[in-house]
């Protein structure tokens, strides 16, 4: 079986960063691929799994992180599409996060 | 008039506190970050409307989140993780070992649990992964 390993990135421009409910969305979607996804927010890693949802959330990153996403499996490269695509949106979450953002100021 | 709702693919999640605003609070957490794809019920406080937690309202909850794949528990203090696990001895047989109570946080715990059964994880997996977060 021809094994394909693919790799993507992207800049993350949610303005919390990859907190609770973006990491969420995340892993969800890295889960409906058979594939396995790694993720890191340095170029050189650490590589975590994108399906783990502990991980992802101990991960942090914050706004302004370039994430790095390889993927080896027959769809790699439409889980990474996906999940490029999914931090590109904001994860569907544009003005969802005006409570957290006003929060944060204290 | 148990489970009528179609039969999921998912684990159930159970949520247990004395407050059945926490409890309540959590779901709706669970909800909104996660989604529906997963069987869910929650209970909390005694039946006076106090706080506490009743085994009665807890064997209901497993009910209504009952899953073929089985049910995680997230409970908050002594109380809630007793009485579950005295629900869970008053289950039928055909449900041994297919209910359990995750050593995690109520809050972190069940949203980490609904996530990771949303994908279709089994129950132990589940279990393990809310149970990640405790020593971290």
């Amino acid at each position: 079986m021809a094994e394909q390993e693919s790799t993507a990135s992207v800049l993350l421009t949610h303005e919390v960063g990859l907190h609770a409910r973006p990491s969420v969305k995340l892993t969800k979607l890295a889960k409906t691929y058979s594939s396995d996804i790694a993720l890191a927010t340095a170029e050189g890693g650490p590589w975590i799994d994108a399906k783990s949802i502990v991980r992802v959330m101990a991960a942090k990153a914050p706004q302004g992180t370039v994430l790095h996403f390889r993927a080896s499996g027959p769809d790699a490269d439409a889980a990474l599409a996906a999940l490029v695509s999914l931090v590109k949106r904001d994860f569907d979450e544009a003005g969802v996060h005006v409570s957290e953002r006003s929060h944060a100021g204290d | 008039m148990s489970a009528s709702a179609s039969p999921s693919a998912n684990v159930g999640i159970v949520i247990v506190s004395h407050s059945p605003d926490v409890a309540r609070g959590t779901a709706e957490m669970v909800r909104q970050m996660v989604g529906d794809e997963v069987p869910l019920a929650f209970c909390g406080g005694n039946p006076d409307g106090g706080l506490g937690t009743s085994v009665e309202a807890i064997l209901g909850a497993i009910d209504r989140a009952w899953s073929e794949k089985g049910v995680a528990i997230l409970v908050d203090l002594g109380g809630a993780e007793t009485n579950s696990e005295m629900a869970i001895e008053m289950q039928p047989e055909e449900r041994a070992g297919r209910i359990v109570v995750c050593n995690a946080p109520i809050v972190e715990g069940a949203v980490i649990a609904a996530t990771e059964a949303s994908g279709g994880a089994s129950l132990d997996i589940v279990r393990r992964t809310a149970e990640e977060l405790s020593p971290a």
